[in-house]
C-alpha cells in the first residue's frame, strides 16, 4: 500500500462522506457479524476488522452504490478467510454459539427470542446468513446473491430450507434445551408476535 | 395442551396452511427483532477509536 496509484486520489471531502456513511453501517455489521459468529466478542472483532478493510477500500467504492451491500460482503469475505484459515474454527464457531447463547441468561428477555436464536445457530451458515440478510437485513434477493456471490435461484432456496428447518426446529424443540415442551417455542413466538403487532 | 394431532389435519384444507403462514410470518417478526436488537445496541467507543487510528495511519495517498 502507499505505493500504489491504481486508487482514486485522496480527496478529503470524499473520504470524509465514506467516513459517516461508514460509521452508520457499524450497528448493522454488528448485527450481521452476531448472526454469523454467534460469540459476541468475536462478532465484533468481526466488524471491527471488515470495517477497516472497508476504509482501506474506500478507493475502490463507487460512492452513491449501495455501501451497506458492499461492507457486508467485505464482511462475509472476512468471515470465510478466517474460518478457512484455522480448521478448528467450525468447531470453535459451534461451543462460542452455545457458550453465547446458554450466557443469555436474561430473565427480563423473551423467552421465544431466546429460543430463535438457539434454532438459528443451528442451521448451516450458508442458510443462516441467507435468511438473515433477506428476512431481518432488508437485503432483496438479488442484493444478497451478490453479497454471497451466488445464484439468486440459490439464495431463493436457501432461504426457503432456512425457514423451513427454522420452523421445525422451534416446532420440535430440539434445540438444545431440555425441560420446555416440544412446541413450546413456536407458541411463544406466535404470542410474542401477536403482540407486537397490536398497535400500541 | 399439547395433544398428538393425527396427520389427517394436515389435509383438511387451507387452516393448517394458513396457519403455517402464520408461523412462518410469526418467525419473521422475531428474526428482525432479534437483528434489529444489535443494531439498537449503542456501538462500542472502540469501533470509532480503531477507525479514528486508520485515519491518521492511512489516510490515503498525498
Amino acid at each position: 500500500m502507499g505505493s500504489g496509484s491504481s486508487r482514486v486520489e485522496n480527496d478529503p471531502i470524499r473520504d470524509e462522506a465514506f467516513r459517516g456513511e461508514l460509521v452508520a453501517l457499524i450497528p448493522h455489521l454488528r448485527a450481521f457479524a452476531r448472526t454469523l459468529c454467534g460469540d459476541a466478542t468475536a462478532a465484533d472483532d468481526l466488524a471491527q476488522d471488515a470495517m477497516l478493510k472497508a476504509w482501506d477500500a474506500r478507493g475502490s467504492y463507487e460512492m452513491g452504490t449501495n455501501m451497506k451491500a458492499w461492507t457486508f460482503m467485505i464482511l462475509r469475505n472476512q468471515f470465510y478467510s478466517e474460518k478457512r484459515r484455522s480448521w478448528r474454527q467450525t468447531q470453535l464457531d459451534q461451543e462460542a454459539a452455545e457458550r453465547t447463547l446458554v450466557a443469555v441468561d436474561d430473565p427480563e428477555a423473551p423467552v421465544a427470542l431466546d429460543e430463535l436464536r438457539q434454532g438459528l445457530a443451528m442451521l448451516p451458515t450458508e442458510q443462516r446468513e441467507a435468511l438473515v440478510l433477506v428476512g431481518a437485513g432488508g437485503f432483496a434477493y438479488e442484493e444478497a446473491a451478490a453479497i454471497c456471490d451466488c445464484a439468486v435461484g440459490t439464495v431463493k432456496s436457501r432461504v426457503s430450507r432456512a425457514r423451513r428447518a427454522l420452523h421445525g426446529i422451534l416446532e420440535s424443540g430440539s434445540y438444545h434445551r431440555d425441560g420446555s415442551a416440544a412446541g413450546e417455542a413456536m407458541n411463544a413466538i406466535l404470542a410474542d408476535a401477536e403482540r407486537l403487532s397490536q398497535p400500541r | 395442551m399439547i395433544e398428538q394431532q393425527p396427520m389427517k389435519r394436515s389435509r383438511t384444507r387451507s387452516p393448517s396452511l394458513d396457519e403455517a403462514r402464520l408461523r412462518q410470518q410469526a418467525i419473521g417478526v422475531r428474526l428482525r427483532q432479534m437483528f434489529d436488537e444489535v443494531v439498537n445496541e449503542p456501538v462500542p467507543d472502540e469501533f470509532l477509536q480503531i477507525l479514528r487510528r486508520a485515519e491518521v495511519d492511512r489516510p490515503g495517498e498525498d
